[in-house]
């Protein structure tokens, strides 16, 4: 008896929400493989529905603007202000929490510009490896990548007004060539690949070969530095606030917070190190979710022995 | 004798390699090569790594412009890059590459990698490119459950299929197989080059099928040419090639495969010995470029090049061996 | 008969993955005697290389299960040694050469480095550790594998050599200290033809030479003839035959052999056989009884609920088929 003679297929093609809800299970499997990963997701998380929910959440919302409350200033943690309050009467805790806004409002501006600028230069850099086009795009990076981020931050927010747009045009400005840099290398060793060499043979359009062969493959590590740059973008907001280039009081800033706790040092700790931990949770947060996204879409994980 | 639909007419390819002391320096991949395919064949093209064969599929696919000698597919000349190239000349001429691995994009499913064929010459419609993609898939012997899959979760037998399906989509008349089955296994080469002998029938194909296997060329090939530093050195009809092998490198290519059966033992060399490797092309030996490797040099080959010679009805040798006579 | 050097008795081995357990190994048994050489023979992905790899204990052991089985080295069972014996195995008793040369020399150091270190680091005594002899060990190690101008070759680095002269280094490590027992993980299979056949025969002879015993792990069925005594066909994590070499290419007896050995391209023409149908299972969910029945072409009912032990045609030849 011949049980293998079977030629006709058993047509069983998946449709597209099975397919979908399969990509999400195994996609999941691979991110909580590593616990740190969630831990990372839920902090991020968390600050994100704090920032937004900011007026509901947290316990003094007026506090956030130009409250003065003498009565209540410089008093330690306790029940009623978690984290104490500050010099002139304002809680720590709810200043906190509205300036998770300003801190994400900038992370995701200027990553919103920056990226796409780098990560379009960089393909079309990459792709053409060789050419005027390549040349002039990556010496301009080179220039920008040449100068010190913080300083040429200092330098443009001092040029225009102190405020928070003009410190995320500072941070767009040099953000976007990490950017090109990442893309770029990617790029000119892709474009090798025997698989866009094959839609070049094809006949396929430059464009299709750039963002339909190219670019997807270059998404893992674009995420994976998107997310830990959430991160990075904060902790500079933090220190172009800190000295005085960023959000303008009476607005929170967790740099300026910081910086105006410091003059209180040590004997209102809280005003400084609550502020310090929260840059710290949110950086944290992101580079564990960075690391999350890198597992979850590694590819080759499924060796056979 | 049916007609020649390639010919390759002192083709060259070199590339430069730079090198102190402010001299160019060439690698010559593709060295003067002439060759003529015709309609219908199995034009197998053997060598080792270095040999030039792959840069001489690349020339041809356009995918480098040749240094010099032409092109000519359909009588017509198409020694230019594949920028230059024509629609319809990339709809006739197609190649499957070696590694499946690299040759599908790992990022998109195997709808996307076939549905870019068929949108980019307008071979289907809207409404039944599903249809088509089906279709193609079970040319190749693929259920259409293979539509969703990525390339990463399947195997390399399969994944050579799908490039072959792709291949295909286009309707060509001239494909170059680039060792399409060195990365598989033997079970699976088996049924990968039993269907591409099927779909050949079927649709009138023409194969130039790029390998270093001799024993599978021994089942397939019609005709049989060898490449040794940019050169071919003997080129026969495959029965012809394989009762009488002429070239020394040749015979020492024969006497190297390992065989399954006393049988085949019987049909090597036995006397040839594989000595040395295939020197770095920059620097050529001089002379016919095997001397050094040869267990019957005389001291010309160490000077002259051999010239191609038709040492038998229909078998092209270069060797000095042969000239004598 | 003497008591074999290396044998593997019933060896399960899993890798953790997503989706749970990919149960690679499924009882394998396998044993070389000393002077011996041994051909395990399948297809890719068949856990050839796990079952070598587990025998040095070199796979990724956090992704690795052994629920059954023993490697008994001298009758010590390496799955259950410490560190410092499993040191001893690797430095004093058994070596390994790999498929990709490129990949098994460290580009940022000299040929000659590499190979001392092997040296430094086995279990040879203080005295024959001193500076000359490890040099001369190592040079004669590498006049040993055939090439020329030692001393040249010492102070290259690996991207200064070609292919087969990468694979010969990596012999010359492998034999620098005395071993017993060489495994060869297709050592051949990323070389040209020609080369092959040098480096084949190279390791032929020195492994005569020096009476060690030799496992070449191949996927070629050629190669195995040529290069073995006696050879383990494997199949999906299971030896379905096992044969002298002679007996396997005269007479193979299991199917998924037969279905192999159709499929090699002859010198002899006669076209292409029509391949094995399907393809190597899903080693999550093997299909149960005899793993090859879903691709068998003589499989019954009872290869679907039961798997077939190795029964013995005499002779040492063993075949795993029910039909047989």
């Amino acid at each position: 008896m011949d049980i293998n003679t079977q030629t006709a297929f058993d047509v069983n093609i998946p449709s597209a929400s099975t397919r979908y809800k399969e990509a999400l299970r195994k996609n999941w499997y691979k991110f909580s493989r590593n616990k740190l990963s969630v831990v990372g997701l839920v902090i991020v998380l968390a600050v994100i529905v704090v920032a937004v929910f900011a007026p509901y959440v947290a316990p003094y919302p007026k506090h956030a603007g130009s409250f003065v409350d003498y009565q209540h200033a410089n008093l330690a943690p306790s029940l009623t202000y978690l984290l104490g309050t500050d010099n002139i009467g304002r809680d720590i805790l709810s200043r906190i929490f509205f300036a998770f806004r300003g801190a994400l409002y900038m992370a995701v501006l200027v990553l919103v510009i920056s990226l796409p600028v780098g990560v379009i230069l960089g393909l079309l850099a990459g792709y053409f490896k060789g050419t005027w086009i390549d040349t002039i795009i990556m010496r301009t990076t080179d220039i920008f990548l040449a100068v010190p981020p913080l300083i040429l931050a200092l330098a443009i927010s001092a040029v225009l007004k102190p405020n928070l747009t003009n410190a995320m045009i500072a941070v767009t400005v040099m953000w976007w060539p990490w950017y090109t840099r990442l893309v770029y290398g990617m790029a000119t060793s892709l474009r090798n690949e025997y698989f866009v060499t094959a839609a070049e043979l094809i006949g396929a359009s430059k464009f299709h070969i750039l963002f339909r062969e190219i670019l997807p493959n270059c998404l893992s590590p674009i995420f994976t530095k998107m997310a830990l740059d959430v991160g990075w973008v904060i902790l500079l907001g933090a220190a172009l606030s800190f000295v005085g280039l960023g959000e303008q009081p009476p607005t929170p800033a967790l740099g300026q917070m910081v910086s105006d706790g410091s003059r209180y040092m040590p004997d209102l700790w809280w005003m400084t190190i609550f502020p310090s931990l929260a840059i710290i949770i949110i950086i944290l947060g992101f580079n564990l979710l960075g690391d999350g996204i890198r597992d979850m879409l590694a590819k080759g994980e499924h060796d056979r022995g | 004798m049916t007609e020649p639909i390639m010919e390759l007419k002192d083709l060259k390819r070199y590339f430069l390699v730079h090198k102190s002391g402010g001299k160019q320096v060439f690698v010559k991949a593709v060295d003067g090569v002439n060759l003529t395919i015709n309609q219908g064949e199995v034009m197998g093209l053997v060598g080792e790594s270095g040999s030039g064969k792959s840069t001489l599929a690349y020339a041809v696919m356009g995918m480098y412009k040749p240094t010099g000698g032409r092109i000519i597919f359909k009588n017509q000349d198409i020694s230019v890059s594949s920028a230059k190239r024509s629609l319809s000349l990339k709809k006739d001429l197609q190649i499957v590459f070696q590694d499946p691995g690299s040759s599908l994009n790992p990022s998109q499913n195997i709808k996307q990698i076939l549905e870019l064929p068929l949108k980019v010459h307008g071979l289907a419609k809207k409404g039944d490119l599903d249809k088509k993609i089906i279709d193609l898939l079970q040319t190749v012997e693929l259920s259409p459950n293979y539509m969703y899959k990525s390339p990463a979760t399947m195997g390399g037998g399969e994944r050579q299929m799908v490039s072959i399906a792709r291949a295909l989509a286009t309707d060509p008349s001239f494909v170059i197989l680039d060792e399409p089955t060195s990365a598989l296994d033997v079970s699976i080469q088996a049924k990968i080059i039993n269907m591409l002998l099927k779909l050949q029938q079927a649709k009138r194909l023409t194969y130039l099928f790029i390998t270093h296997d001799l024993s599978l060329m021994r089942n397939i090939a019609t005709r049989v040419a060898i490449m040794y530093l940019g050169k071919v050195c003997e080129m026969a009809d495959t029965v012809q090639f394989f009762k009488n092998p002429m070239h020394p490198y040749t015979r020492m290519l024969l006497s190297s495969i390992p065989v399954v059966s006393e049988e085949e033992e019987a049909l090597k060399p036995q006397k040839v010995v594989s000595t040395g490797e295939i020197p770095s092309p920059v620097d050529v030996p001089p002379g016919c470029s095997f001397h050094l490797r040869c267990p019957e040099k005389t001291g010309l080959c160490t000077k002259a090049d051999p010239v191609m010679i038709e040492a038998a009805s229909g078998h092209f040798v270069r060797c000095h061996a042969y000239a004598k006579m | 008969m003497d008591n074999p050097i290396l044998d593997i008795r019933d060896l399960h081995v899993w890798y953790r993955t997503y989706g749970g357990y990919a149960k690679v190994l499924d009882g394998v048994n396998l044993f070389v005697h000393k002077g011996e050489k041994v051909g395990l023979v399948g297809e890719a992905g068949c856990g050839k290389t796990t079952t070598m790899r587990s025998v040095l204990r070199i796979l990724p052991e956090s992704q690795v299960h052994t629920p059954r089985g023993q490697i008994l080295y001298h009758g010590q069972d390496i799955l259950q040694m410490n560190q410092r014996e499993l040191h001893h195995v690797r430095t004093g008793g058994v070596s390994m050469i790999f498929q990709e040369p490129a990949a098994a020399l460290n580009p940022v150091f000299t040929v000659g480095t590499q190979i001392t270190d092997v040296i430094k680091y086995s279990g040879l005594s203080k005295q024959e550790k001193q500076k000359d002899n490890i040099k001369n060990l190592a040079m004669q190690a590498i006049s040993e594998v055939y090439i020329a101008d030692p001393e040249r070759i010492m102070n290259s680095y690996p991207n200064q050599l070609s292919g087969g002269m990468k694979q010969r280094i990596c012999i010359a490590m492998a034999i620098v200290t005395a071993r017993e027992l060489l495994i060869a993980d297709e050592p051949g299979t990323a070389l040209d033809v020609t080369i092959q056949d040098q480096v084949h025969k190279l390791l032929r002879g020195l492994v005569e030479k020096k009476g060690m015993s030799l496992i070449m792990i191949t996927h070629s069925l050629g190669v195995a003839r040529e290069m073995t005594d006696r050879i383990y066909v494997m199949y999906a994590g299971n030896i379905v035959e096992v044969a002298k070499s002679g007996d396997l290419f005269r007479k193979p007896r299991h199917p998924y052999t037969l279905g192999l050995l159709e499929s090699v391209p002859k010198l002899t023409g006669g076209g292409m056989a029509e391949g094995i149908y399907g393809q190597i299972p899903d080693y999550l969910r093997p299909p149960g009884g005899c793993r090859f029945h879903p691709r068998c072409p003589r499989a019954i009912a009872r290869c679907q609920e039961e798997k077939p032990n190795l029964a013995d045609l005499g002779d040492g030849h063993q075949v795993a088929c029910f039909q047989v």
